[in-house]
């Protein structure tokens, strides 16, 4: 009983803490219907687009993270919401899409293929939301049934998701690179952790 | 009237009196501009029906200028620190005066002329913007280039403990900033060094004490705060073009028919855009300036030399 009151309660705050920078793109947002370029600057359709982008993959991180920060910190519960901050990142990601197709692609199909087709940065964006979007699908209680052993090996996408998603942000950027560089750290070092996890039950089972 | 439709239109037709007032108050007052009135053809030349002047805090506020960080809001709350008196210019390669020049005597007994130009930069996004500038001619024969001249480089002041870009570990930039022109391009009238920016001196976030602009190209080829000024009979090989030549060539001419890696130039977003109505307009060959300068490119293939 304990238990599950503080397992909700640690749900509640990551979800209050993952939930923050979209409220405070409301915030800006509302600032932009009062006055035009007072929230998001003087082009808005890239300031959301970019917000929503370097959140989608902060929250990816976020969600890859979950497992090692469990582990390192002896805190089974926290593997519990691993799931929710899975979907949060995806909720992030889905937001920037729909930012891309509404604001810059303008809702054409054509204008969509022919990024998709010439421009490597967008069609491994596109790539990393399908691997996503297979992940978001089949994360309910339901599919990890059905599927058995089969939706651990599905879930392994994220292993392509993530690199996908950095090569996304590295093929945009022109110059200036401290964030892609600080994203690649992490995401080296939570490698790093599951890495050593293998090696180490790989040694205690041969013992 | 939509833009593309009808060019051929004299800009006094389709400029009427009041709409230009209007775009004076909206300028304000100055003792510069009311001396630029005077030439209110070029200044207003190529100019389209609907190109409304962009605010000046967007202008001074929101730009490239990579010496100072990567985000269009770092030129303005970084460039403060720049130092531009004394501002010296070398003069070098293919010309009979060369060394190095006091920017104010290179300038001396020059007037700044009025040119509002439309700015496109590669990224889709546009402004209007009204520049003070000297024509690139006047200043360049001073040098009395010689018959070698082929093409003129201009260089970026390096001075990276002012310039936190240029001291950032994270940047792959290798300063200074390079850019060229050919120097029938350079001779072009629309080709201007800008001094100033609604009436007033240039700020340093806008490549303080001169620039250049030629409103045709994108707008990384309007190289800022310029130290360097060499004539030669080769190619110069400009920054953007150094580190993604896939992307970026020498004579970036705006053209929505050459597709960009990043961007798809086929429109742009005319600042300031809003998140319900991004003001999405077509982009124009040499950004609607093709009958000043289309005849440089004769005979040449805009989709191989980009």
């Amino acid at each position: 009983m304990a238990k599950s009151r503080s397992n909700n309660a640690l749900k509640f705050t990551l979800a209050v803490l993952a939930s923050a920078p979209f409220a405070w793109l409301v915030y800006l947002i509302s600032l932009e219907i009062v006055q035009p370029t007072s929230g998001l600057g003087p082009d808005p359709a890239e300031g959301l687009l970019h917000y929503l982008g370097e959140w989608s993959m902060i929250m990816l991180l976020v969600a890859f993270g979950v497992t090692p920060v469990q582990r390192l910190f002896k805190k089974p519960l926290l593997a519990r919401s691993r799931r929710m901050m899975g979907l949060f990142a995806f909720a992030y990601v889905v937001l920037h899409l729909l930012a891309y197709v509404v604001l810059y692609v303008e809702s054409s199909w054509q204008l969509l293929l022919e990024d998709f087709v010439e421009r490597t940065y967008i069609t491994a964006g596109i790539a990393a939301f399908f691997g996503l979007l297979v992940m978001a699908i089949t994360s309910t209680k339901g599919w990890r049934r059905r599927l058995g052993q089969n939706w651990l090996r599905l879930h392994k996408v994220i292993y392509l998701a993530i690199p996908l998603a950095l090569l996304h942000l590295i093929w945009l950027r022109k110059d200036g690179f401290g964030d892609v560089a600080l994203y690649i750290l992490c995401f080296a070092i939570l490698l790093g952790e599951r890495a050593y996890q293998i090696r180490k039950s790989q040694k205690a089972a041969t013992v | 009237m939509l833009i593309g439709k009808s060019p051929k239109i004299p800009t006094s037709e389709i400029i009427s009196e009041t709409t230009y007032l209007n775009r004076r108050k909206f300028i304000g007052q100055s003792a510069a501009l009311i001396a630029g009135t005077g030439l209110l053809g070029s200044a207003q030349a190529g100019l389209q029906a609907d190109d409304e002047i962009t605010p000046e805090d967007i202008v001074t506020q929101f730009n490239n200028f990579y010496e100072f960080g990567t985000d269009k809001s770092d030129p303005y709350e970084n460039a403060h620190t720049m130092t531009t008196d004394p501002w010296t210019v070398n003069v070098s390669g293919e010309a009979k005066r060369t060394g190095d020049f006091a920017f104010e005597d290179i300038i001396k007994g020059m007037t700044a002329e009025e040119r509002i130009y439309r700015f496109r930069c590669v990224e889709a996004w546009s402004m209007v913007v009204p520049w003070m500038g000297i024509p690139l001619k006047k200043i360049l024969e001073q040098f009395e280039p010689t018959g070698n001249a082929k093409y003129v480089e201009f260089k970026t002041l390096v001075r990276p403990e002012e310039m936190p870009g240029q001291s950032s570990f994270f940047s792959s930039i290798d300063w200074p900033y390079t850019e060229g022109l050919r120097m029938d391009e350079a001779y072009n009238p629309l080709s201007i060094m800008v001094t100033g920016v609604f009436g007033k001196a240039l700020p340093n976030q806008n490549g303080a004490p001169w620039r250049l602009m030629v409103p045709w190209k994108y707008g990384f080829k309007s190289v800022k705060s310029i130290v360097s000024i060499r004539f030669t009979d080769k190619e110069p090989l400009n920054t953007w073009q150094q580190l993604q030549a896939s992307e970026y060539g020498f004579y970036a001419n705006v053209n929505p028919a050459v597709s960009h890696p990043r961007w798809s130039q086929a429109s742009e977003r005319r600042l300031p855009s809003t998140l319900f109505n991004t003001n999405r307009r077509p982009t124009l060959p040499f950004n609607g300036y093709a009958e000043e300068v289309a005849h440089l490119y004769k005979g040449m293939d805009l989709k191989k030399f980009f």
